[in-house]
This record gives C-alpha cells, structure tokens and sequence, in this order.
C-alpha cells in the first residue's frame, strides 16, 4: 500500500460521486441531466453540503493530529487522545449554559478557548511527568479527557442538557444541512496555513535547543500550531461532532510511507482524511440502508484496529 | 571572536558555572573537559544561548549573545547538542538542508542546495542520503547532524560530547573532520569532551573545569600535565609521548 496522489485523487473524486448519489431519496447517475425539482433541492440543500463537511473534517482532524504529534514528538498524541476534543465539548456546555443566544461563531470560539486550555494543560503534563513508555501518553490524555469529559456530563446532568450534549458526542453527518455547516470553511485557510507552516513545524518537532539553533522562534511556532489545532477541532465537533481516531491513525499511515517532513506528509495526510472519512460515511449509509449507521462508531470500529495495530507494530518493531 | 566574562549559572545554591572568564581564540579547536559535573555543558550551552546565564557576559564579535537577534546567531554560531535521540523518519538529505533554515526559510535556493550537497560530501554521506534517520546507526547519524551543522556554515561551531556512543572508527573520522574544518575553513570549533587523549590529539587549546571553576586553561600541551590533570580528575595519570602525541594512560 502506497500513499499516492495519483492514486488518492481518482478514489477521493469517485467516492464524492458515490456519496452524492447515495441516500434515502433514490437518485441515479441517468437522472443527472434531468433532475426532479426534489432532486435538485436534495443535492444541493443535503448531499452536497455533507459532502463538503466530510471532506473539510477529514482534512483538518487529520492534519490536526499531524501537528500535534510533530509537535509533542508523540506519535500517539491527538485530538483524541489529548483532551482536546473533550475539552473543546465542556466549551460547548459552558457556552450554552451561559450565552443561550450565542451564534455559532461566538459558541465556536468558547469551543476553542476550552480546547487549546485543555491540549496546554496536557502538554504541560507531559512535559511535566517524563514517561519511560510513549504508550502511557495517550493513556493520560485518554484519562484527562474522561476526567473534563465526566466534569460535562456532571455538569449537563445538573441542568437537564444530557440530550443536548450527546449529538456532540458521536460524530454525525447526516444532520448536515445547508446552513449548518458553513462554520467548517474556517479550516480551510487554516490548513493552508499549516502547510506555509510546514517547515517550521517540522524543525520545531526536532526539539526546542535544535529549533533555537537555527534561529526559529520555538514558541511563536509551537503556540500557532495549538492554536491551529484547537480551532479545527471545535469547528469539527460544533459541525459534525466528535470523530474519534481520525487525527490519530491517517498521520501514523502516512508517516509510515512518507516520512515525518510536513512539506511532504501534509498533503498526503489531508487527502487521505478525507478519503478515509468519506468512505466511513459511505460505509455507514449502506450498511443497514435505508438507515445509518453514525460515523462516529464506523471510525471508532474501523480506527480502534488499526490504532491496535499501530501499538503492536511498534512495541514489535522495539523489542 | 568568543570572550565569557565572569559567567555564573547557579541551579538552587549550588553554581554549576562558578565565575568563568575565558577567551577562545578564532581558527582554532577548543575543549572542554572534566569530570562528570563540572560545568562543560552547561557553559557550553550558555556560550550558545540555550541556556540563560545569572551572571556575567558572552561576547560573540563583541556582542552580548543573549541580547543579540536569534535569526542572526542562527547563521553565526551553531550548537550541537549531544545524543539526538530522537526517532524521526527524516531522511539524511532532510535534516542537512535543515542548516539552511536561518538563511532561506525553507525555501532552498541553488546556493543552499550545492552548500546541502557539499556538505553531505564533506562527511561522506552520498550514499544515503535519501535514507531515513531511523535506520541508520549511531555514527551514521551523529555523521548526518555534523553535516547540518556544517551546512548551517557558522563561523562558530560548538558541540556537546559529539564522540559520545561513536566507536573509535566514527570518533577518529569525526574529530579529523572537525579539525579539517578549522584548518581548511577556518572554523571556531568549540567541543566538550569526555575522552582526555582525543582532547589531547585533535585540540588546539584545552580548557580544564572541575565544579564549575576553570582549574587551567591554555594550549594542549600546557594541559595536558600530570600535575594539572591531577587537580582536575583526581587521578595521577602517567602521559607518554606516542608518534608526537601526548596520551594520558589512565587505566590503571
């Protein structure tokens, strides 16, 4: 299996075809040149915005958790396993706890303020408690997720948001509408910013004294990609909610072929998001048709055996 | 030209740099040495502004470092610090034209890319360079990050115990090379060491510490003297003079 553009780009455009025809309003490939009005209102107020959102999620979690793991030098560290997610949902509590009348930008950068709060003190964490194993590192994040995560639903629980708190909780695109999922184009120049950011990502993943001797800012660098990574990622759950995994196994993959160079790793790592997350879609839109399955727990299934892999291949690969 | 000036770094009460002043002259190779916490690293990484000083001043051309811009050092003075241990998949090529990084951005041009190339030359590395880090040896990849350093093309070059985990083959090549560069190009090579006859060997000026003080500093051979090398390690240690140099026999 090699990661390829030639190879990604062909799958990725089948699989939008794919996933526009699919659903519960029959629409086949000889109905395109004469559309039903309900046809036409389908694809364009339902399909097609899904289709984006799967895209630009699949985009901006994988890349996401590329940043984080150049960043924290772990490569088991991601939004999921880093209390970013979880935080990032205690920020959607408090914001509608507190700002009923909140838009979704306002609500989106409550999201942030407690995600990026909630990924610096994991860093800190880390930084703070050195661990012998790179295992236990997802691990504490798991756990400090679950800790801010039982805090939300104690929280929630008090007020009688249970309910409103659980379509955060399992990532779903089938409520995607238009007009509610416009907030996602904000990862777009985010990603291009990540890419301009490439280099200086890459360096500062060698360590703060290698950084520094090259004259990088370790800092200003380490902070933009946190910052970068937390506004992905509430952007995500507010639009679609959480997607576990996904940050965590499309950078693991592709680092695997491609090397830990983000100029070359970035864009590999975003195609193969979204073409990771499109087919999960498509997966879980035929499996039990006319019903669906909620992405969340195709990728949850499907990511949870390669992140399986993942560790045994490496505790192999160490003794 | 490096001047330290009276340079003090205390952890807690304790002065793990305890009022050095030193000059180290241009063109030549410099080392530290010592036993384990004297201070070497520790001055050394203060000399190339890792780490922040309490007391006195580093004077890199006659400007504080601390005080100097980071970019600018950047292409002035490097520092390689010992054991890079790291397991990143970063292809030898990768991590040399990251020596360029102060003076492109990233961005290579043709003059960073023939100075990448001569410096993978340089430590003999043509034959993998497109390979990734992780699956070289310990010398191959000491090799790789002596190359960045030489693709950085500082005036200044310091490094931290660069011979640690080499065996004798990959020490020699890299100490000849460092030579190499302060003969050939020039280079201000500043190095800390463990291995008093490599000192001995390759260095030019010797600069001796023991808890945190400089006990002697000078050329080798004014160093390298029983009774000085007995205040500094504590060891009476005979010296014999082998092909014109000076070896310390301190095994027994």
């Amino acid at each position: 299996m090699t990661v390829k553009f030639k190879v990604l780009i062909p799958v990725l455009i089948i699989l939008s075809i794919l996933s526009i025809f699919i659903g519960v309003v029959p629409l086949s490939f000889t109905d395109i040149f004469q559309l039903t009005s309900q046809q036409q209102q389908i694809i364009l107020v339902s399909r097609i915005p899904r289709l984006i959102s799967i895209i630009l999620a699949g985009v901006g979690l994988s890349v996401s958790g590329l940043i984080m793991q150049q960043l924290s030098r772990n490569k088991f560290v991601s939004p999921t396993t880093a209390g970013t997610m979880d935080s990032a949902r205690l920020g959607i509590l408090v914001a509608m706890m507190f700002f009923h009348q909140a838009t979704p930008l306002e609500r989106m950068l409550v999201a942030f303020l407690f995600s990026i709060s909630g990924t610096l003190i994991f860093m800190k964490i880390l930084d703070k408690v050195k661990f012998k194993d790179p295992i236990f590192i997802p691990l504490v994040g798991l756990m400090f997720g679950n800790i801010v995560g039982s805090i939300t639903t104690f929280i929630a629980y008090q007020n009688d948001l249970i309910q409103n708190m659980s379509s955060w909780l399992q990532g779903n695109f089938a409520l995607i509408l238009e007009g509610r999922y416009e907030l996602l184009y904000i990862s777009v120049p985010l990603v291009i910013v990540s890419y301009i950011f490439a280099h200086r990502f890459t360096i500062a993943g060698m360590g703060e004294d290698f950084a520094k001797n090259l004259g990088l800012n370790y800092n200003l660098v380490v902070n933009t990609g946190l910052i970068i990574v937390a506004l992905i990622t509430s952007v995500v759950i507010l639009t679609a909610g959480t997607i576990p995994f996904l940050g965590l196994i499309i950078p693991n993959i592709v680092s695997m072929y491609r090397g830990d160079h983000l100029k070359n790793s970035l864009p590999f790592t975003a195609l193969l998001g979204a073409v990771f997350l499109l087919a999960s879609d498509i997966i879980g839109r035929v499996i039990i048709f006319p019903y669906e399955v909620a992405i969340g727990v195709i990728v949850g299934v499907v990511g949870s055996f390669i992140f399986l892999y993942l560790v045994m291949r490496r505790s192999a690969y160490e003794s | 030209m490096v001047k330290i000036k009276d340079v003090t770094k205390l952890y807690g009460d304790t002065a793990v740099v305890d009022h050095v002043s030193m000059t180290i002259p241009k063109g030549k190779i410099t080392s530290f040495i010592g036993p384990n916490g004297a201070g070497k690293s520790t001055l050394l990484s203060i000399v190339s502004r890792l780490i922040a000083k309490d007391e006195g001043e580093v004077l890199i051309d006659g400007e504080e470092v601390s005080a100097t811009n980071n970019k600018a050092l950047a292409k002035k003075l490097s520092i390689l610090k010992q054991a890079n241990d790291i397991n990143v998949r970063l292809t030898v090529r990768q991590l040399v034209s990251f020596g360029r990084f102060p003076y492109s951005q990233g961005r290579l041009t043709d003059i960073d890319e023939k100075m990448i190339d001569s410096a993978i030359h340089y430590m003999e590395l043509e034959t993998m360079e497109n390979k990734f880090l992780d699956q070289l040896s310990g010398g191959q990849k000491q090799r790789a990050y002596i190359a960045m350093v030489i693709a950085q093309d500082t005036e200044y070059i310091l490094l931290d115990e660069p011979l640690n985990n080499l065996d004798m083959k990959h020490s020699v090549q890299i100490m000849k090379v460092l030579r190499r560069l302060a003969d050939e190009l020039g280079k201000t090579i500043v190095i800390v060491l463990h291995d008093v006859n490599f000192a001995s060997v390759y260095s030019d000026y010797i600069v001796a510490l023991r808890d945190g003080k400089v006990i002697k500093k000078g050329p080798t051979d004014e160093i390298i003297r029983n009774g000085v090398l007995k205040e500094v390690y504590d060891m009476d240690i005979k010296i014999q003079d082998i092909d014109q140099c000076r070896i310390c026999l301190y095994f027994s």
